[in-house]
């Protein structure tokens, strides 16, 4: 039977598990509201590397470390790695996964590389070419600012509508079967990725880098209403439909633009660059973003709530801004996209 | 023909939604910055006229206490930049604290702190004035100009 459905989604006839996650962030992470569910603090931003692009690869070292140590495995057991990083080239990532000489998929989606690796790698994983296989994205404050905007030294006022990049990589380990080890299966409940909706590239012609949310929420509203339409569900099917990095702005504008499209997701919608930090303490004006964030926020959070029972249907839908710093200058607009991953629990 | 309907439907589309964001984001207060900025700025005079004048009183002449006073806010702008005070500085005063010439400084300062890892000749060298560069090279353009029209009206 084929297992794609509508125009841009897939349901898996056997669909893939996310096992096992893991999350390493740097100490404003730690410091916001969910920080007490993160595996790992940094207390330097430096992971005691010597500039800020080696310190996201040792942060991305540190994440697959801490994640192979949690479930109990060894590099070889997974077939390959889907990761990715905002910097020019993916320089963090192939620094970051080199030592484990695991063969490796590196990915750009601008914030939404988490989404594009899991939906890339279930997609595999349910295709029977590979049993375990880790999806991985991570972003860095430091090395962010560095090469999309200004040095950190510089002295400037952000907008009401800018994000703040965050520090920290996220990484899952999916595999074809619910546990890596036996005795797991009596206290952990099995986590399924039952389908994807791919998103395609939405511009909506915002030019202004610092209003990202504004520039993404049409690919997320995109995403989401296919993905009711593909599946012929609506928005009470879910128990959180939850975006990477739109922030304040971009979740009021998703919420209206999905309203144009006859649903109303406004009950079960939220977004990870606000649950990531406390905007009123940490001043970080309208949220998250990062490929960092959607990343650290689901493993840290959402996973744990879909573990604990809390939740049982989630749509998770990374956004991305795919700007370059040049085309910026060259005054064309922000393309958005959005990837969307459905993630149930299974009873 | 479709192609041109679907091109104008699109920046129709594009129009509306740019006017629909510039609605819901929230901005800064333009008369807070305003009120920011002016007493930021007035501090920083105040302190260059103290500058000038303990200068002056160590019997500098007042052209020369001038030349040290602008050495001297530019000094305190750098090492406070190394100390990563001024970007909080500027956050409060806004432009107050970027239009003098500490704001500047900082310009400056920032990006050869920032890219002193990328070594000496291509990382400090080329990419110190990424900042400061334009104001640089119009600062030299609009001169130039300006003197220009000084040397004409001399002539007449």
């Amino acid at each position: 039977m084929s297992q794609y459905v509508g125009m841009q989604s897939i349901v898996y006839d056997k669909p893939p598990y996310i096992t096992e996650v893991a999350s390493v962030v740097g100490k404003k992470e730690g410091d916001g509201p969910i920080g007490h569910l993160f595996d790992k603090i940094s207390d330097d931003d430096k992971f005691g590397k010597d500039n800020w692009d080696e310190a996201e690869s040792e942060m991305q070292r540190q994440t697959l470390e801490v994640l192979l140590n949690k479930a109990a495995m060894t590099p070889a057991q997974i077939r390959y790695i889907y990761a990715g990083d905002l910097l020019g080239q993916l320089i963090a990532t192939s620094y970051g996964v080199m030592d484990y000489n695991i063969p490796l998929f590196g990915l750009y989606g601008a914030c939404s590389t988490f989404g594009e690796a899991m939906a890339l790698g279930s997609m595999a994983v349910a295709a029977g070419y590979a049993n375990h296989i880790v999806a991985m994205a991570s972003s860095h404050f430091c090395s962010a600012e560095k090469q999309f905007r200004f040095p950190l030294e510089y002295g400037n006022q952000r907008p009401l509508s800018a994000t703040w990049t965050v520090t920290g990589c996220g990484a899952a380990v999916i595999s074809a079967e619910p546990s890596i080890i036996e005795k797991r299966d009596i206290a952990k409940r099995k986590v399924h990725i039952k389908g994807i909706t791919t998103g395609k590239i939405v511009d909506y012609g915002v030019k202004d880098s610092m209003n990202m949310g504004a520039a993404m929420a049409p690919a997320a509203c995109n995403v989401i209403s296919q993905n009711f339409k593909d599946l012929s569900i609506d928005e009470s099917y879910y128990d959180l439909i939850i975006t990477g990095d739109l922030g304040e702005v971009g979740k009021e504008i998703v919420i209206d633009l999905v309203k144009k499209e006859g649903y109303d997701i406004s009950r079960v919608y939220s977004d990870c660059g606000i649950r990531i930090y406390d905007e009123v303490i940490q001043d970080t004006h309208s949220g998250g973003s990062g490929c960092g964030c959607s990343a650290v926020t689901f493993c840290a959070q959402i996973y744990k709530k879909i573990m604990d029972g809390k939740l049982n249907r989630v749509l998770f839908v990374p956004t991305g801004a795919l700007l370059s710093p040049i085309s910026f200058n060259e005054g064309r607009s922000v393309p958005g996209i959005a990837h969307g991953i459905i993630i149930e629990a299974e009873n | 023909m479709d192609d041109n309907v679907k091109k104008i439907n699109d920046d129709m589309r594009n129009k509306e939604y740019n006017e629909y964001v510039k609605e819901v984001t929230p901005t800064h207060n333009t008369l807070m910055n305003c009120i920011h900025a002016f007493i930021a700025g007035g501090i920083i005079c105040v302190i260059g006229q103290i500058f000038t004048d303990v200068y002056m009183n160590f019997g500098v002449d007042k052209e020369t206490a001038g030349l040290y006073t602008t050495l001297s806010l530019i000094a305190v702008s750098v090492i406070l930049t190394g100390l990563n005070v001024y970007p909080s500085i500027v956050k409060w005063a806004g432009a107050g604290a970027l239009v003098p010439i500490t704001g500047f400084a900082n310009s400056v300062a920032a990006p050869a702190i920032e890219f002193k890892k990328e070594g000496w000749i291509f990382g400090v060298g080329c990419k110190i004035f990424t900042i400061a560069g334009p104001v640089i090279l119009y600062g030299i353009l609009s001169s130039f100009v300006l003197g220009l029209i000084y040397f004409t009206f001399g002539l007449i």
